[in-house]
């Protein structure tokens, strides 16, 4: 036996669990504020991740009780399930998992080796694939468990009055329309800093995800750069503009933006490695959602951002080496 | 004065056992039937054996000496005979034997005759010279020779208590027991190396021993400062931490200066000892005691844990015993649990390096859960200590991209064991790194050999092309030398032809002659 002969109790497991753990908050208010439909949609993915990661362990020849217990397919799963709709027929959400779990991650060998946030990839796929289901996203009120249950289990649609557009659709068919962002806001949809109902759902996020920081499961680099980048373009633009853009709270109370901030560009497997490199990641993501939040055609563009910022790690971790110990004091 | 306290990156807090062997006062152990004292007992050289089989020594008496300007002495542990001569395991991961000398102590354990030096009035180079001959290196563990590192000239000396390893406490014990030796030792060592301040940095889990060599400093200080002319000394309580234990980490702590791992300390002004090897310093200076035995920390499965002053040379097993291990004792650490290895061989001798011995049961240690795969979650590069990207060097060392791995610095690295420690994955980061350093060393190597078998061929063929131009030159100018000659005959030859062709003018009645004479002569 070698060295270090001694091991800290610390497992990816515990790691994995803690996650899922700060996804609680968040999970409450979704259901506070929209039903109980989500839930159905968390089993549904975490059963198809874990079916799916079995499937592919057996195929791949590797031992399939190390990584089925170790977390990672749940954590997967829920954060599919959570930024899909939680109306989504249930097919879709099995889809949105197999393309995480198989191709973002197993196709390029497993549990840390994925350039791809496997979730953002999974969301990219789907948008692509099926944008009308993708819009269709439950509205705040009357919309009870036994019809989001017919809508998930595949019943039909179009019955209006279930259905309603997210805040940030809103804003952009507003603005597509030569609508002033105030006039926009006046609309039902909003509430007191996002989209109605939304906006506890992304202050539970915060919860979860300040838990995460105080626990130091995620650096702060990641969620700072990410608000950052995206509030510096959202500030900017609303101070020159403020018809047209709106302000840098709605941006961050509307969409995924917290969701993203703390559990998506946290994503260890798929950010850059070194802080500052973090850091540059993060912030990257978040030009490039508000980019595509006010220039581009859908509505939420940090799915698209990730997947761009992770093509770049690594040339961020070429260019933000850690400095060799030693070399950042002055010598005596 | 500076006592600030600087605080480096990384590190870990293991739960540090220290108090299963901490708080008994040092034992003597009784003396074994037999020692084996290895000649090799220094990082940087050997000693010649200067007795033979048979041989009747006295404790203290040398019996191998240092060999070169870079050995060390090595002395007899106790009276007794040299029975043997010969090869014995060593207390080494790799479990190969070294050349050993055996003593049968003759219980009486007589000394030879102290001969102190007095370092008000000795010269420098006495000292050191003395410092070499009564065996002196690194107690820490490191075993590098003292005498090299005194002869430095530095401003600041740093004397290290910190003792950062889980489970040992033999410089505990001895800051608690003999600190005035400790300080002594650390005075005539500033007095040697010219140091202007002397720093001891301790852990503050170890109150007792501050507040021991606090009161050794304030009685010895004063004394030092005029009979040596040495500067201030300090007690500094640095935080527990590991591996603060590390000499640049501990240098950093108390100095502030980080010194980069690829540096030596001596150019940033400082050496560092520590605090046992200040106290063998002492012994060895003030009171004439050779190098004959030291501390050993013996603790883990053992029915009786710990610090025991044990003779060089006295075989582990035979320690253990002494210390009551317990039945379901699996394997014994040398070292802490950090750093140490797994002993091979528990026939293998206490040597001057060997700080601590772990019994390890099932329950004390147990297994490490097995590895998975790593997800970059950065745990290890928060736990390093010299702001390495562990995970980095990992996917390099997996991948055999040896060039990723010095790219990512591996040689940086000092085995620490922080990032396999906090590692979630379980994955046993230091044996990538030592399984790559140990392929890229082979393969430097390799390129050595092949570099100069490349030029041993280049050379040869270029002598074998130049003899052969010399060859030809000297054939060509044979025969140029030849041509030239014959071209000479033929003038002369022609001369001649001409002579008679001219008489032949004169007298036609001769020319039927001449014809006959020349076709003779081509």
């Amino acid at each position: 036996m070698t060295s270090p002969h001694i091991r800290q109790p610390a497992s990816v497991q515990r790691v994995m669990t803690t996650v899922l753990v700060a996804l609680l908050p968040g999970i409450a208010a979704y259901v506070w504020q929209f039903g109980a439909g989500i839930l159905v949609n968390l089993v549904i993915a975490t059963v198809s991740a874990l079916a799916a990661e079995a499937l592919v362990l057996r195929l791949r020849k590797r031992p399939l009780w190390v990584t089925l217990s170790d977390g990672s397919a749940i954590v997967t799963a829920w954060l599919v399930a959570l930024i899909l709709p939680s109306i989504a027929p249930w097919w879709l959400t099995v889809a949105g998992v197999l393309v995480a779990i198989i191709g973002a991650k197993h196709l390029y060998g497993g549990i840390g080796q994925n350039p791809f946030n496997p979730a953002m990839a999974a969301y990219c796929a789907m948008i692509v694939a099926y944008p009308a289901l993708m819009s269709q996203w439950p509205s705040v009120d009357g919309v009870d468990f036994a019809t989001q249950l017919h809508l998930i289990l595949g019943g039909s649609r179009g019955i209006d009055g279930i259905t309603g557009a997210t805040a940030l659709d809103t804003m952009r068919t507003g603005l597509h329309n030569l609508g002033n962002v105030q006039d926009i806001l006046t609309s039902n949809t909003f509430g007191y800093a996002g989209g109605r109902g939304w906006e506890w759902i992304a202050a539970g996020y915060v919860v979860g995800g300040v838990f995460l920081l105080a626990r130091r499961i995620i650096p702060w680099s990641l969620p700072l750069g990410f608000i950052v980048g995206m509030g510096v373009m959202a500030s900017v633009s609303y101070l020159i503009a403020p018809e047209s853009f709106p302000s840098p709270l709605f941006h961050f109370a509307s969409g995924g933006t917290m969701l993203a901030a703390f559990f998506i560009v946290t994503d260890p497997v798929t950010c850059a490695s070194s802080p500052l490199g973090k850091f540059i990641f993060a912030l990257g993501v978040g030009i490039i959602t508000w980019v595509i939040r006010a220039f581009g055609v859908y509505p939420d563009g940090i799915a698209f951002a990730v997947l761009l910022m992770n093509i770049c790690v690594p040339f961020i971790n070429r260019a933000t080496p850690l400095a060799p110990a030693g070399q950042r004091k002055d010598r005596p | 004065m500076n006592l600030k306290i600087f605080t480096p990156r990384g590190g870990v807090h293991p739960d540090s056992h220290k108090t299963e062997s901490s708080e008994t006062p040092i034992r003597h152990v009784p003396m074994p039937p037999r020692l084996i004292i290895p000649l090799i007992q220094g990082s940087q050289g050997s000693a010649r054996t200067i007795v033979t089989v048979g041989d009747k020594v006295l404790k203290g008496q040398c019996i191998g000496e240092a060999e070169g300007a870079d050995g060390t002495s090595i002395h007899a542990p106790t009276s007794g005979t040299v029975t043997e001569i010969g090869r014995y395991p060593m207390a080494h991961p790799s479990g190969l034997s070294s050349q050993s000398i055996v003593i049968e102590p003759d219980g009486e354990n007589h000394w030879i005759t102290y001969e102190p030096l007095d370092p008000t009035t000795a010269n420098r180079d006495e000292l050191i010279l003395r410092i070499q001959a009564s065996g002196i290196v690194g107690m820490g563990g490191a075993v590098f020779p003292s005498h090299l590192k005194a002869r430095s000239k530095i401003n600041t000396l740093v004397i290290n208590g910190a003792e950062c390893e889980p489970w040992m406490t033999g410089d505990d014990r001895l800051m608690r027991e003999r600190a005035a030796n400790i300080v002594s030792g650390a005075a005539v060592l500033a007095h040697l190396t010219g140091a202007q301040q002397t720093l001891i940095g301790i852990e503050d889990n170890k109150p007792e021993a501050i507040a021991a060599t606090r009161t050794a400093v304030d009685d010895m200080e004063p004394v030092a400062r005029e009979c040596l002319g040495t500067g201030k000394m300090t007690v500094i309580v640095v935080p527990t931490r590991y591996p603060t234990g590390e000499r640049k980490q501990l240098i950093h702590v108390l100095t502030g200066i980080e010194i980069p791992p690829s540096d030596r300390v001596t150019k940033f002004g400082i050496q560092c000892f520590n605090v046992a090897t200040a106290h063998a310093v002492c012994r060895a200076l003030l009171h004439g005691e050779p190098m004959v035995s030291r501390i050993v920390t013996v603790t883990g499965n053992v029915k009786r844990p710990g610090n025991y002053e044990t003779p060089l040379g006295m075989p582990i097993a035979d320690l253990l015993a002494f210390c009551g291990v317990k039945p379901n004792t699996t394997h014994v650490l040398m070292g802490g649990p950090m750093m140490g290895f797994t002993l091979p061989n528990l026939d293998a001798p206490v040597t001057k390096g060997c700080n601590c011995l772990i019994a390890a049961s099932k329950e004390l240690f147990p297994p490490p859960p097995s590895e998975q795969p790593c997800i970059r979650c950065g745990e290890c590069v928060d736990a390093c200590p010299v702001n390495l990207q562990p995970f980095e060097l990992y996917w390099a060392s997996r991948a055999k991209n040896f060039d990723g791995a010095k790219y990512h610095r591996l040689f940086d690295c000092m085995e620490c064991g922080c990032c396999a420690y906090v590692c979630p994955a379980h994955i046993p980061l230091v044996d990538y790194f030592r399984y790559a350093s140990s392929e890229i060393r082979a393969r430097d190597e390799e390129q050595k050999a092949a570099d100069q078998a490349r030029m041993r061929f280049e050379f040869r063929s270029s002598r074998l092309e130049r003899e052969k131009a010399e060859k030809s030159a000297r054939l060509a100018a044979r025969a140029t030398e030849t041509r030239t000659k014959s071209a000479a005959d033929a003038a002369l030859i022609a001369a001649a032809a001409e002579r008679v062709n001219e008489q032949a003018q004169i007298e036609p009645s001769l020319q039927d002659n001449a014809a006959p004479l020349y076709d003779q002569q081509t």
